[in-house]
């Protein structure tokens, strides 16, 4: 099939970009987005043009290294997909599609399609973890049961691939469903309840700090998550960030 | 948001349960309002009430322009195309479009209504001021040139606020970390009932008025 | 020559006596001590997280946006521990013996011993950390069982094992940063190793955002930097998993150990188009319940391709079940190496299923009619009809696999639920890597390397759920002991400086190298010359190899790094963020490794586990092993050039595990 791309070419961090189109033709159904991206680059190079930059890495849905806003919505059309497991086949031949990078200011373009998301790091790094040491020397592993229904829920949350599609299709660019996905992981297995009221504080306060928006709970983050994270989280971390807050010394 | 957002609703109620003392014909009708009108003027706990009302407002208003502000400023570079219809209702992307309506909307009903109330020119009939008549004639076409045009703004009105509640009110549970798989699909539904019930009740006045006068 | 500093005495006690007679640096000292660590998948951050704790001043690299994002996060099936807690007879001693037995006897006994040792902790450590495995309705840890091995070990967090674990590890790491022990680089690449007086003392980095190119100086390196998969180009590994690093250590003088050793995962979702970036895996647990079959004619394979008819109208006795036919004792399980052999040869002989002819199908409906039947008893339906049956069967395979159907259907566009999955064997890890002794470190002194990036545990072969283990168990609680007995030394030498001769010249030669590549006047893109190098790879050093085509494979290689050299087009500048550059830069390392690889391949002229030899096989076709003449590891030392590279052999000796040929019959 053949298709129209414009996609978004900005040389560098503070500068100014535009959409740029191309046509490919022969695009093969079969194709994921990035493998159209591939062969579209490999032509740039041929024409003696720069290829476009992007983000991608294991190419198969789990790394969250893909970051890209298709056609109006975090990694295009379909749901629970990432951009990688994204196939041609999705689009119409002879459909014009938008790539656009991420956009927020917590993410600064760093070229073309690809985007810093280290503000994500920070913010683990601000509370996202239990205070063990790595000794191995700690109790047994099945020295505290752990209901099912609880590791699954932790599970679930735990899923999070850390790729910012919430951050990149929220109206405000709110961070919350990444934040509350790892609040409410960690907060659900008895091994995270000892700090759990630091953690969310801090990780809130990092989260404000990068200058992610605010959560006005349309629930996009949700439909367009590739790992189909619940905004229950959201809900669970504004109830465990009030009451910390109320409760803290 | 969500506190002050609730306790509003609770306002809406309180308000829309007085105004429909105006469904109520004749000079029964008129006394009973414009004595329940005296009382919400004077009394001191509703005086008390009033003025957290007032409070609730400002901060709603003042916290949603910050909070419009922030989000903004979140985002400097917009995106080319987006489609937020995909992922999201309308009324939850416009919440500050709706509020903006909403605060206008409310400058020109205080203006109308409650400044005349409190520093207005108002007859006084048997010691109490009679806001039901300037109630009446405010949505009567044969004394008010603009009635049909103000009927229809109060319409829209109440329209905008069907859409903001329609997101406020669940979204303010959602906020306050109140989400559990057996209770939100309750709240979820109260809160849709509410969003079309209390404006339909408020938006039914002026209709009805505009309606019995023309 | 080679000194594997395997500790004396009996085998069980090898690691403890080690542990108590090792040299250890004091608290104050160490944090005097700068450790680098290339690299942040399991073993990477681990390590770096591990080292920080004990007060060294750590810093970490990695090439991707975030630590997080590392391949380990790929793995799906899960990780190995000798806990027992299913009571099924697992001990420590058996995950060895079987790691040594699946790694068709290719490993370092005393390692592997080790690795068995410590798996139990990893359990207890991930679980301390808020790593979510599958439990129980009890709340205890569920298991499962896992390719070739007759116990329940394997822990697992449903198809994401190795995301949970990573997330893990990086939540050790993120914790480190925050308190200031580790700084973090992140899309940091590293280009070369500093050596200062014949030991590691930095490295040379190149941001990959701004172009720069670092100098970087510490008391000891560690590389943590995963397989060399993609020198065949399409593999399971990440796109930006790469040799670099390693290869850098290895011309700076770190042997590397059985290049040749590959496995080829048999379970892969097949190629489709020559546009093709990557082959995703589909995990060996389907196998528990697929059948894996081709066609009986070849009447009926062509009447496939044409479309005249549908997988799912041949009959039973249609159908060439191979692996239950082959190998009727072990069937559809037979070890990895074994079930990609037998889908090449059924396919080399013109069985092939899809348009490629590289295909073979993994067929669930007898699963859905076995599990039917019994979910039907369990729900008290009377006399359920066939379609009822298969109904009730597919739910519970959902229940167990759902998400890789589902992936399988995103991929391919077909229902795996409809009509049977098509599969083909892939590139998947590689057991070889650089030689390490038993402290972990490599040929030179103060260079280490950790986690699939050294070849030390898993022989020829590596078993299922067992990479996991070894990445975690180097950087949690191996590798924080013995970099002590190196660093020992260390206390006293101060800082490193950045500013000497030997950083000078490694930064020149960097910089010449990315000069030569940018300023190439060619016109041909890398990725060209990546499939080119990849198809020689698969092609004469894949699934099976001989003499002849290993030679021709050498000579093609080096024409085609010549070409490479002198042809490729790399757009942009080198002062910026350049991927395409990032790509070329790390195929030139592939193009010298793959040759080493090829030699290493010519040179062992036996059959062991994922290495196929054509002159070395039973006259019914299967693997046969070599132990009087290739019992050792082949240490290979650069001398300029890969395919003239030195061997240094270290005899593997097996006091406790009796060498036999393998048999799945």
């Amino acid at each position: 099939m053949n298709i129209t791309l414009k996609v978004w070419r900005q040389k560098g961090p503070n500068q100014v970009g535009a959409m740029e189109t191309h046509k490919m033709t022969e695009v093969s159904g079969d194709m994921s987005f990035l493998e159209m991206m591939d062969v579209l680059n490999g032509n740039l190079i041929r024409e003696g043009k720069e290829p476009f930059a992007f983000d991608h890495d294991c190419r198969e849905g789990i790394c969250g290294s893909c970051s890209m806003f298709i056609n109006g919505e975090a990694h295009g059309p379909g749901r629970n997909v990432t951009t990688c497991q994204l196939h041609m086949r999705s689009f119409k031949d002879g459909e014009t599609i938008h790539v656009e990078p991420w956009r927020s200011a917590a993410f600064p373009v760093i070229k073309d399609l690809s985007v810093d998301r280290s503000s994500f790091d920070r913010i683990i790094q601000a509370g996202g973890y239990v205070s063990v040491n790595t000794s191995g020397e700690t109790i047994d592993a099945n020295a505290i049961p752990i209901p099912k229904h609880d590791a699954d829920q932790a599970f679930d949350a735990a899923t999070c691939i850390g790729c910012g599609a919430c951050v990149a299709t929220c109206k405000n660019s709110s961070a919350m469903l990444f934040v509350s996905a790892k609040v409410s992981q960690l907060s659900l297995l008895p091994q995270g309840k000892p700090e759990s009221k630091q953690r969310v504080i801090r990780m809130v306060d990092q989260m404000d700090l990068e200058g992610f928006g605010n959560c006005t709970n349309t629930g996009a983050c949700e439909v367009e998550c590739p790992k189909g994270i619940s905004i229950t989280n959201i809900a669970r971390m504004n109830r465990a960030f009030l009451s910390s807050n109320l409760t803290s010394k | 948001m969500a506190l002050t957002g609730l306790f509003l609703c609770l306002f809406l109620v309180g308000h829309l349960l007085g105004n429909l003392q105006l469904f109520v014909g004749g000079e029964e009708g008129r006394v009973a309002f414009n004595n329940y009108a005296q009382f919400m003027t004077t009394n001191p706990l509703v005086k008390v009430l009033s003025y957290l009302t007032y409070a609730g407002v400002l901060f709603h208003i003042v916290d949603g322009f910050v909070l419009t502000i922030q989000n903004r400023k979140a985002r400097p570079v917009k995106y080319v195309v987006e489609k937020g219809n995909l992922n999201s209702s309308w009324a939850s992307r416009n919440m500050a479009v709706l509020g903006t309506i909403l605060l206008v909307f409310l400058v020109s009903h205080m203006q109308s209504f409650w400044y005349v109330m409190h520093f207005g020119e108002i007859e006084i009939i048997d010691g109490v001021k009679d806001l039901h008549s300037v109630t009446m004639d405010f949505f009567n076409p044969a004394i008010n040139n603009l009635a049909a045009v103000m009927t229809g703004l109060y319409v829209f009105a109440m329209l905008s606020m069907s859409f903001h509640l329609n997101h406020g009110f669940q979204s303010a549970f959602q906020t306050m970390g109140v989400n559990h798989p057996k209770y939100t699909p309750v709240i979820n539904f109260v809160g849709k009932a509410f969003s079309i019930l209390i404006p339909a009740g408020f938006a039914s006045l002026p209709i009805y008025l505009f309606i019995i006068q023309s | 020559m080679l000194d594997s500093r395997i500790p004396e005495g009996p085998l069980a006690e090898k690691w403890n006596t080690h542990k108590d007679n090792i040299r250890l640096v004091n608290p104050a000292n160490k944090r005097d001590i700068d450790i680098i660590v290339v690299g942040t998948g399991l073993a990477g951050s681990s390590a770096a997280a591990s080292l920080a704790e004990l007060g060294y001043n750590v810093k970490s690299l990695c090439f991707q946006d975030s630590p997080r994002r590392a391949h380990s996060i790929a793995a799906q099936g899960g990780i190995n521990a000798s806990k027992n807690y299913q009571n099924d007879g697992d001990s420590v001693y058996r995950l060895f013996y079987d790691t040594v037995k699946g790694g068709d006897y290719r490993s370092r006994e005393a390692n592997v011993h080790r690795l068995a040792e410590v798996s139990s902790n990893i359990i207890d450590q991930c679980v301390a950390q808020g790593v979510p495995f599958a439990r129980e309705y009890g709340g205890l840890l569920d298991n499962r069982s896992f390719g070739g091995v007759q116990v329940s070990r394997t822990f697992y967090a449903k198809g994401q094992t190795g995301q949970q674990l990573l997330l893990g590890a990086y939540s050790a790491l993120s914790r480190q940063i925050s308190k200031g022990k580790v700084e973090m680089l992140n899309r940091h690449e590293m280009m070369e190793v500093v050596k200062v007086d014949g030991k590691a003392r930095g490295i040379i980095a190149r941001n990959l955002v701004t172009g720069e190119i670092e100098r970087h100086s510490a008391h000891a390196v560690v590389l943590c930097t995963g397989g060399y998969g993609n020198a065949f180009y399409l593999s399971t590994n990440a796109m930006g998993s790469n040799v670099s690093a390693a290869w850098k250590a290895h011309k700076q003088g770190s042997f590397f150990a059985n290049p040749c050793f590959t496995q080829i995962h048999p379970t892969c979702i097949p190629v489709s188009g020559h546009y093709q970036s990557k082959l995703t895996l589909m995990s060996e647990s389907l196998r528990n319940d697929g059948r894996i079959w081709v066609p009986k004619s070849k009447d009926d394979v062509e009447a496939i391709l044409n479309g005249s008819k549908l997988p799912t109208d041949l009959k039973e006795e249609e159908r060439d079940y191979y692996l239950e036919r082959r190998y009727p004792a072990f069937g559809n399980l037979v070890p990895r190496d074994v079930a990609s052999r037998a889908a090449k040869e059924r396919c080399d002989a013109g069985f092939g299923v899809n348009k490629t002819g590289h295909a073979v199908y993994l067929d669930f409906a007898s699963a859905f009619v076995r599990y039917g039947k019994t979910e039907a008893l369990t729900r008290g339906i009377q006399n359920p009809s066939d379609e009822t049956i298969v109904e009730l069967g597919r739910e519970v395979i959902k229940s167990k696999y759902g998400n890789l159907f589902d992936m399988y259907k995103q991929i391919t566009d077909d229902n795996p639920y409809e009509t049977p999955m098509m599969i083909y064997p892939a590139v998947h890890y590689t057991m070889g890597g650089l030689w390490v002794d038993y402290n972990l470190m490599t040929t030179v002194p103060g260079l280490f390397a950790a986690g699939e990036a050294n070849f030390s545990d898993h022989g020829a072969n590596r078993l299922g759920a067992s990479a996991l283990m070894q990445g975690l168990a180097d950087g949690y609680f191996v590798l924080p002991y013995t970099i002590g007995d190196y660093l020992a030394d260390d206390i006293r030498t101060g800082k490193i400086s950045t500013e000497t001769q030997e950083f000078d010249a490694a930064e020149k030669k960097v910089k010449d190298e990315i000069q030569a590549l940018i300023s190439n006047n060619g016109d041909t893109p890398v990725d060209d010359f990546h499939r080119r190098l990849g198809l020689i790879m698969w092609e004469k050093c894949g699934m099976a190899r001989n003499e002849k085509d290993l030679k021709q494979a050498i000579a093609e290689i080096q024409e085609l790094r010549k070409e490479f050299h002198s042809n490729v087009l790399v757009p942009g500048s080198e002062n910026a963020f350049n991927p395409e550059l990032e790509k070329a830069t790390r195929l030139a390392d592939f193009l010298e490794l793959g040759e080493a690889m090829c030699l290493d391949a010519l040179t062992r002229a036996e059959s062991c586990g994922g290495h196929f030899r054509e002159e070395s096989q039973t006259p019914d076709g299967e693997a046969l092993r070599d132990d009087e003449n290739y019992t050792f590891v082949s240490a290979w030392e650069y001398t300029g050039t890969p395919s003239e590279a030195k061997l240094h052999k270290e005899d593997l000796i097996y006091d406790n595990i009796e060498l036999k040929q393998r048999s799945y019959k």
